[in-house]
C-alpha cells in the first residue's frame, strides 16, 4: 500500500555544500515586463467572462457589491453632468452663435453629452469610487492570506469576488449612463434656452434632425465597456498587489491611472469605429 | 482513509533566489509527519507547493493520481477538497464571524441544511474549544483563538490530507499541548494524512511517525521519527538541542571561518550525548487505535535494515511492550 520511505543517508555538513545556484531557466528581458503585465491582464478578463457563466452565481455577493457601487457613484455622477452638460451647451451655444448655425446648438450638445461626454464621466467615477473601492477590498483580501484560504478550500476567487464586482461595475455603468445622460441634457436645455435665450422648440427639432437611436445604443454600450474595463483592471490589481501594505496603497494609486488611460485609448476607437459604420442622419 | 502524497524532485525558486531543490519524500497515507527546519527555510512554501498555492519550477506533487503542480487547474481545484489547511495566522475571512468562517466550506461544497451545518460546525468549535466565541469578528480575538479558528475551519469537510503551518507559533505551552493531543486524537478518529510544518521541539518529539528537516535548500533527512531523533547529523542534532554550535546560524547558515574558530574554541560539536527518544502521544482514551501507527509499525519493521543502529534500537526499544502493557 504505501511505498517504502527513501531514507537519505545523512548528508555532511551543510556548510560544506557548494552553494551553486539551479541552472533555471534565463530570466526574460525587462523589456517585456509590460507585455507580460499586458497578457496577464487580458487573461483575467478572459477567465472572468469565462467563470460568468459558471454555477453557482454569487447573487448574493452580485447584489450587494451592485449596492454599493451605485451608492458610491450616484450622487458625485449626478452632480457632474450637471456643470458638464453645461460647459458644453454653453461652448456650443456660443460657436454655433458664430457660426451662425444657432439653431443646430441643441442637436449638437445632446449628441456630445450622449456618446462623449455621459459614458466617460460614469467611467471615471466608476473607476475612481468603486474601483479603488474593489481594488483596496481584494488586495487586503490578498495579503492577509484570504484568497489563498479561499483557493485553499477549492474555491476559486475570480469566481466568487472577482465576476460578482466585474458585474456590478458593468450594470451600474449602463444604469448609470442613463442618469447621466439625462441629468446632462437637462443641464445643456436649461443653459441653452434660459441662459444663452435659445429657442426651446429649435433645440428640440435640431435635436430630433441630427440624434438618432444608434447614438443612444453606442453610449450604452460604452459605458457597459468601460465599467467592465474598470472592473477587470481594478481586480487585476487588487489579485496581485505587490509586498505588504504599502503594496496595496500602490496598487489603488495604479488601478485608477491605468483604468484612465485605457478609457481615453478604448473611447477612440469606439468613436472612430462608430463614426465609420453607422452613416449620419443629417447627411 | 488518508491519502499518500508523493512528492518527487520539487525545486522551488523565487526570482534567482532558489528556496530548496529536489526535495522528494512520501507522506505514508494516514500517519502523521514533521517538516523541522530553522526559519525561514521555506518550510511555508513547501506547504503551500504540496497544495498547488505555488508552482515550483520542477518536480511534481501526486495526490490522489493529480499533479499538483503540473495538472489543469480545474483537477487542481476538485483535488484541493481533499485538503484541509491551517494558515499561519488562520487566515480568516475578516467580514465574517467566526461562524460563518467555519461554515464556508459547507455552504460553497455541500447542499446541507442550515440547521445540519449548524451542528456540524458548533461540534468542531466544541472541538477547538471556541465556544461562546463563534459570533465574533475575527479581529475581536486573539491570535491563538484565530488559529484554533483557522483550524476547525480546515477540519470542517472531513479531509484526508491535514497540513498545518506552524500550529504552535502564538500559542501558550499548555494550548501548544492540547493541540498536540488535538491533532493525535484527530488521527485516531478521521486517519487522516498529516503534515505539519513546526520548529517547536515538543511538537517534533512527541506527535509525528515521520519527521523531514529543511535545511540549506535541501532535505536533510526525511524518515521514521527515531532516524531524526537519534541522528548526530550536526544541523539535526544542533537543531533538536537548541544549541548554538553547530552549522546553523543567525542568518541560516555559517560561513566556514566562524566554524572553524567555534571548534578550535573547543567548544565546537561536543560530542551530542545519546539523545532519549520520548514516547509518542496516544490518542486520548476511548479513541480507536490509530490506523496509520498499525500500518506504520509494519512499514518501518520492513525497512528495518535500511536503518542507521541508533534509530533501530530507539525503534525496538518503542514497540517493546513493557510489564505495565504500556510503552517504554
Amino acid at each position: 500500500m504505501t511505498a517504502p520511505l527513501p531514507v537519505r543517508p545523512p548528508e555532511p555538513p551543510a556548510t560544506t555544500a557548494p552553494l551553486h545556484k539551479a541552472p533555471g531557466p534565463r530570466p526574460p528581458s525587462r523589456l517585456l515586463a509590460p507585455l507580460r503585465q499586458t497578457g496577464q491582464l487580458f487573461a483575467l478578463a478572459l477567465a472572468v467572462a469565462r467563470a460568468v457563466f459558471k454555477r453557482p452565481f454569487q447573487f448574493r455577493e452580485f447584489v450587494e457589491q451592485f449596492w454599493f457601487v451605485a451608492s458610491v457613484t450616484i450622487l458625485p455622477a449626478a452632480l457632474v453632468s450637471i456643470p458638464f452638460g453645461a460647459v458644453i451647451a454653453l461652448q456650443v451655444g456660443s460657436l454655433t452663435e458664430q457660426l451662425g448655425a444657432q439653431s443646430f446648438t441643441g442637436g449638437a450638445s445632446v449628441l456630445a453629452v450622449i456618446q462623449q461626454a455621459s459614458p466617460l464621466i460614469v467611467a471615471l467615477l466608476i473607476a475612481g469610487a468603486a474601483g479603488s473601492a474593489i481594488c483596496a477590498d481584494l488586495g487586503s483580501r490578498k495579503i492577509r492570506e484570504e484568497l489563498d484560504a479561499m483557493e485553499v478550500m477549492g474555491v476559486s476567487p475570480v469566481q466568487r469576488l472577482v465576476v460578482p464586482r466585474v458585474l456590478a461595475t458593468m450594470g451600474v455603468a449602463v444604469l448609470l449612463n442613463g442618469l447621466v445622460s439625462v441629468v446632462g441634457t437637462l443641464g445643456g436645455y436649461f443653459f441653452n434656452v434660459i441662459m444663452q435665450g435659445g429657442t426651446p422648440g429649435a433645440y428640440l427639432a435640431s435635436f430630433s434632425a441630427l440624434a438618432q437611436l444608434p447614438d443612444l445604443y453606442i453610449g450604452e454600450l460604452k459605458a457597459l465597456i468601460f465599467g467592465f474595463i474598470a472592473g477587470i483592471v481594478a481586480a487585476y490589481r487588487g489579485l496581485n498587489p505587490r509586498g505588504g501594505p504599502k503594496g496595496v496603497g500602490d496598487a489603488v494609486n495604479q488601478s485608477v491611472v491605468i483604468t484612465f488611460m485605457l478609457l481615453f485609448a478604448v473611447n477612440m476607437a469606439l468613436t472612430a469605429i462608430y463614426l465609420q459604420i453607422v452613416p449620419p442622419k443629417g447627411g | 482513509m488518508g491519502i499518500e502524497v508523493v512528492v518527487e524532485g520539487l525545486t522551488k525558486s523565487f526570482g534567482k533566489q532558489n528556496i530548496w531543490q529536489d526535495v522528494s519524500l512520501t507522506l505514508p497515507a494516514g500517519e502523521v509527519s514533521v517538516m523541522l527546519g530553522p526559519s525561514g527555510t521555506g518550510k511555508t512554501v513547501f506547504l503551500k507547493s504540496i497544495i498547488g498555492l505555488l508552482k515550483p519550477e520542477k518536480g511534481r506533487v501526486l495526490v490522489d493520481g493529480v499533479d499538483m503542480v503540473n495538472s489543469p487547474e480545474k483537477d487542481i481545484m476538485e483535488a484541493r477538497k481533499l485538503f484541509g489547511l491551517m494558515f499561519q495566522d488562520g487566515a480568516l475571512f475578516g467580514s465574517m464571524s467566526l461562524f460563518d468562517n467555519i461554515a464556508f466550506p459547507l455552504r460553497e461544497h455541500t447542499r446541507k441544511k442550515e440547521s445540519e451545518i449548524r451542528r456540524i460546525v458548533m461540534e468542531r468549535i466544541d472541538i477547538v474549544g471556541l465556544l461562546g466565541a463563534e459570533e465574533k469578528l475575527p479581529g475581536e480575538i486573539s491570535g491563538g483563538m484565530r488559529k484554533r479558528a483557522g483550524l476547525a475551519r480546515a477540519l470542517v469537510l472531513d479531509p484526508q490530507i491535514i497540513l498545518c503551518d506552524e500550529p504552535d507559533s502564538g500559542l501558550d505551552p499548555v494550548r501548544t499541548a492540547y493541540l498536540s493531543q488535538l491533532l493525535i486524537d484527530l488521527n485516531a478518529q478521521i486517519d487522516a494524512t498529516m503534515l505539519i510544518v513546526t520548529h517547536n521541539l515538543d511538537i517534533a518529539a512527541t506527535v509525528p511517525d515521520n519527521m523531514g528537516m529543511l535545511f540549506c535548500r535541501n532535505l536533510v533527512t526525511f524518515g521514521p521519527r527515531e532516524v531524526l531523533l537519534t541522528s548526530d547529523t550536526p544541523v539535526v542534532s544542533q537543531f533538536l538541542s537548541g544549541r548554538r554550535e553547530g552549522p546553523i546560524g543567525m542568518s541560516e547558515e555559517k560561513d566556514a571561518a566562524t566554524l572553524a574558530a567555534e571548534q578550535t574554541l573547543g567548544n565546537g560539536y561536543a560530542p551530542p550525548g545519546p539523545r532519549t527518544v520520548v514516547p509518542q502521544l496516544e490518542p486520548s482514551p476511548g479513541l480507536p487505535v490509530r490506523q496509520g501507527a498499525l500500518r506504520r509499525r509494519e512499514r518501518v519493521q520492513s525497512m528495518m535494515s535500511q536503518l542507521p543502529e541508533a534509530a533501530r534500537a530507539a525503534i525496538r526499544n518503542s514497540y517493546t511492550p513493557t510489564l505495565g502493557g504500556g510503552r517504554l
